[in-house]
């Protein structure tokens, strides 16, 4: 499996540059729910076109690189658990101001207190949810 | 050039996703899936992550952005219950598919109807957000 932990690391290097842009360039923090949650409650003000730009890219570039190799998407099976996972992530992140990307690659980075915290908690929840679902219906 | 630095930045995320594998949901669920067949590959895009995005916070001070305007500032008012709340919240939704925001909108593109019903949840979710915000306000504004 190493060779999955180098191509992690290099799909993060570039997930790092892509914050690295956002901030640098633009003056923002690339959080993936504070993005889309702000166009989707209208609160993004100014920054709605750059922020429709980078929603657009984020949907275009996997689509064009899955052409060559198709994403497993397994887990996604049950509409019921896709629904109600849906809605928890998204008032959760909303709530909590961030997501993997704002509180884990953006908060992380600059030491910031609720960043930690926020990944700490969201990992450890998301550990005994998979434990739990492993304990309910059995192998994943 | 603000439309094209966040569309140059939105085409990175995206490629890295895909890249590093977590666009695979059963990869991120792998991850969090500690006392089974653990799969570290998400520690590793974490990690690769953080650093360039360590260097860009140390260069900020003193400096304005490239496209003009100002840094926007980050939220630093502590801890409180709805940090904590809506991680827990956020963790459950993220461990039951394995998608985070980012990867569900990449989801879209691959994710078929299944990624569109994910990601239309999530919309209604973040637009129930304020109301469950105000429930948590009210309870804190009465203990």
């Amino acid at each position: 499996m190493p060779i999955d932990w180098i191509y992690g690391l290099v799909g993060g290097l570039l997930i790092g540059f892509a914050g690295v842009v956002l901030l640098l360039g633009n003056g923002r923090i690339m959080g993936a729910s504070g993005i889309i949650g702000s166009l989707v409650d209208q609160t993004s003000g100014a920054a709605t076109r750059e922020r429709v730009a980078f929603v657009f890219a984020l949907v275009l570039v996997p689509a064009l690189l899955q052409i060559g190799s198709p994403v497993d998407t397994g887990t996604m099976q049950s509409t019921l658990l896709l629904v109600f996972a849906g809605i928890c992530v998204g008032i959760g992140t909303r709530m909590a101001n961030g997501c993997t990307s704002g509180h884990g690659v953006c908060g992380i980075s600059r030491f910031s207190v609720r960043g930690v915290v926020a990944t700490a908690i969201y990992i450890a929840a998301g550990v005994l949810t998979v434990l739990a679902l492993r304990l309910i219906v059995g192998e994943l | 050039m603000r439309i094209l630095l966040a569309l140059l930045s939105g085409g990175l995320f995206g490629a890295g996703l895909h890249i590093s594998g977590m666009t695979d949901t059963g990869k991120v669920q792998g991850f969090l899936d500690l006392f089974g067949a653990w799969d570290p590959t998400l520690a590793f895009v974490m990690g690769g992550a953080i650093v360039p995005m360590a260097i860009a916070w140390r260069m900020v001070p003193g400096r304005s952005p490239l496209a003009g305007g100002t840094f926007a500032s980050p939220q630093e008012h502590g801890l409180d219950n709805k940090l904590i709340l809506g991680s827990v919240l956020f963790g459950v939704g993220w461990g039951l598919i394995g998608l985070c925001p980012g990867p569900a909108i990449a989801s879209l593109s691959y994710g078929g109807w299944r990624g569109a019903v994910f990601f239309i949840a999530m919309l209604v979710g973040m637009l129930m957000a304020p109301f469950m915000v105000r429930r948590v306000d009210e309870m804190n504004a009465r203990a």
